[in-house]
């Protein structure tokens, strides 16, 4: 390319230039960087510049994010128009789900929830860089992913956008902005939304695209989730198999249904090393373990079929892992590096209690049939508890080793320089 | 002749602003959280306890010199309890209705920290007339705060205002309802205060960087 034609970049390089100092500077700054690597380096102190910076971080998340999408805009429409001419009597992945038709819908319903969720993240965190008068932060790019992923598809753009605008704000932006955060911003975000408009946020028509529109009328559809007809002890109902809950075709919110593609990206997020797998395995262990004691009280006929509870006590507990978000929740919200625990003992306790709390909410709240993001906020406000104990714990045991280790030379000499060696 | 000199108008105008008993001293939330869904809940909320922290304020500051300092908190505790039921029996009186909306926080005026915080900080040791005065201000400082969330969460909430449907009728989807606008669930129930309250304190410390404490 030509020294003298002006490229965009250079346009853009230019301008900031322009507006060093000022106040707009933040905006330049952030958009150079946000389009391009830049070109400048430090000129003071030394520096150790990583390839696994910030944005590396949050691209490799979008990465395992992107097939997870891909598959929820054919969903959309899969959803769609089964809920209308019944689900196939053979399914057949190319004919019936991997249709133009079905990609259609999600491009005209999932797309735009994409676009508000970053548009509105985006201009929030440009404003407060500009105010803050710092750089950007990269932090909205895996939250703007995530809040489409974890919402009913006929969520109203106006109402995802507050919930954003409060999200951003409020979950994040007063704390200090990225990575000084208390809770997941993409959950505060959802949570915002069902406490807000709980309407939008449960029943059987919010999860297929058109079915509140056409609601009361003739051509009435509806699309009730799994955890929904277990909850009204309704299980007979349903005509989902097993494999259809672990591909994903089943109704939910827009991207938490694929559990096997949640899986490949949940491993891929492991040998990259961006996620950690203490969290996951722990949540795992977690759901698992309250799932067999809800099975066990079932099974010593504590619970009658009548109870409430049944439905979803008596649900086989693997199949939590299976259906809601549990492990959308697990793989791309609970590893939430700014958020989780920080040590590794800690990530086991932390873990572990997102699970548990899980299912326990699933099944014993019926007004919130999805106890995900309850369960992984509580643990998030109780994160660095759990860090402060692991940690006075770890001084502890060093403490009462050195207190032996001094205590000893008078035993016999020997013995006691190794110790010392060793906790030196 | 001013009405009030100026040390005495600061009475009253300091706790509106830069010593408000809610987003400064912190005081009085428990009140802030439970009433304000509802703008007129706010307002007689904010009347009552204008009305016991003026004349409570009085009475402790008459008495001042003749309360024997070891039991003088069972004492303000007295007087305050007099002034809360003389409230509480009006409100059951003329406004029963409301009463009940307010329910449990009326009597609760009694351990609003707001009250206890002004008869031992000031009312001790001023005069009647200097105490009328701070109580009001302390009051009033309360009040705006009250008015303020109660008026943001009846609006967001509920979508009216003293109970009028200033943003149309969400049932029959007529005014700002019919363009798919819908009533926000969050600020009916009690953590939105907090957050409505957190944001006033928010907006309050950027104007006036002098409030923010040093760490």
């Amino acid at each position: 390319m030509s020294d003298k034609k002006l490229t965009f970049k250079k346009r853009l390089h230019i301008l900031k230039h322009h507006y060093r100092g000022k106040k707009m500077a933040p905006a330049f700054n952030a958009l150079h960087t946000f389009l391009f690597a830049p070109d400048e380096t430090t000129h003071s102190g030394s520096h150790v510049r990583a390839a696994d910076d910030l944005k590396r971080t949050m691209n490799t998340v979008i990465m395992a994010l992107i097939p997870v999408l891909l598959f929820s805009m054919f969903n959309a429409g899969y959803q769609h128009y089964s809920a209308i001419n019944g689900f196939p009597q053979e399914f057949s992945l190319m004919n019936d789900f991997l249709t133009w038709d079905n990609f259609w819908i999600g491009i005209i319903k999932v797309l735009p929830l994409v676009v508000v969720s970053y548009g509105v993240g985006l201009l929030i965190e440009f404003i407060f860089a500009v105010i803050k008068g710092h750089e950007v932060e990269e932090g909205y790019l895996v939250t703007g992913m995530l809040v489409p992923l974890i919402v009913p598809i006929d969520t109203p753009l106006w109402m995802l956008a507050v919930a954003v605008v409060f999200g951003v704000v409020i979950g994040k932006e007063v704390f200090g902005g990225t990575g000084m955060n208390i809770l997941n911003p993409a959950l505060t975000i959802r949570a915002f939304l069902f406490f807000a408009y709980p309407t939008w946020m449960s029943g059987d028509k919010v999860w297929v695209y058109e079915a509140v529109e056409r609601a009361g009328g003739p051509d009435a559809i509806s699309g009730e989730t799994i955890l929904g007809y277990l909850a009204q002890n309704k299980a007979a109902e349903m005509s989902y198999s097993v494999s259809d809950m672990f591909f994903g075709f089943i109704p939910g919110s827009v991207g938490e249904t694929p559990t096997f593609l949640i899986l490949l990206g949940g491993l891929f997020l492991i040998f990259s090393k961006i996620a950690s797998w203490r969290i996951m395995l722990s949540a795992v262990i977690g759901s698992l373990v309250m799932g067999l004691i809800f099975n066990g009280v079932v099974d010593a006929g504590w619970i009658g079929e009548t109870s409430k509870f049944y439905g979803l006590m008596s649900f086989d507990f693997w199949k939590h892992l299976i259906v809601g978000g549990l492990a959308f929740g697990i793989v791309y919200m609970a590893t939430d590096p700014v958020t989780g625990a920080q040590t590794n003992r800690g990530k086991w306790f932390y873990g572990f209690f997102i699970g548990f709390l899980s299912v326990m909410i699933r099944v014993f709240n019926p007004a919130y049939p999805e106890g995900v993001f309850l369960a992984i906020l509580l643990m998030n406000v109780f994160a660095p508890t759990i860090d402060h104990y692991v940690v006075r714990g770890n001084v502890k045991r060093r403490m009462k080793r050195l207190k032996n280790a001094t205590i000893l030379p008078k035993d016999s000499a020997g013995k006691a320089n190794e110790l010392h060696a060793e906790t030196a | 002749m001013a009405l009030l000199t100026k040390k005495d108008a600061s009475l009253i105008t300091d706790p509106l602003a830069d010593n408000n008993p809610i987003t400064i001293q912190v005081l009085g939330i428990c009140s802030a959280l439970a009433i304000t869904a509802e703008l007129k809940a706010s307002i007689v909320m904010a009347v009552a306890v204008m009305f016991v922290l003026g004349l409570g304020n009085v009475v402790i500051s008459l008495m001042r010199n003749i309360i024997p300092s070891k039991i003088r908190i069972i004492v303000q505790l007295i007087v305050v309890a007099t002034l809360v039921i003389v409230v509480d029996q009006v409100l059951k009186a003329f406004a029963y209705e409301l009463s009940k909306t307010l329910s449990v926080f009326v009597g609760l005026i009694i351990t609003n920290c707001i009250i206890m915080g002004r008869f031992e900080a000031f009312a001790l040791a001023n005069g009647p007339w200097r105490s009328f005065l701070d109580g009001i201000g302390n009051s009033l400082g309360y009040g705006v705060i009250l008015i303020i969330v109660g008026f943001f969460r009846e609006l967001l909430g509920s979508g009216t205002l003293l109970g009028y449907k200033v943003l149309g009728d969400p049932i029959a989807k007529t005014g700002l309802y019919a363009t798919g606008y819908e009533n926000n669930g969050f600020m009916i129930i009690p953590p939105a205060a907090l957050i409505v309250v957190g944001i006033i304190i928010w907006v309050q410390r950027s104007r006036n960087p002098a409030l923010v404490e040093d760490n």
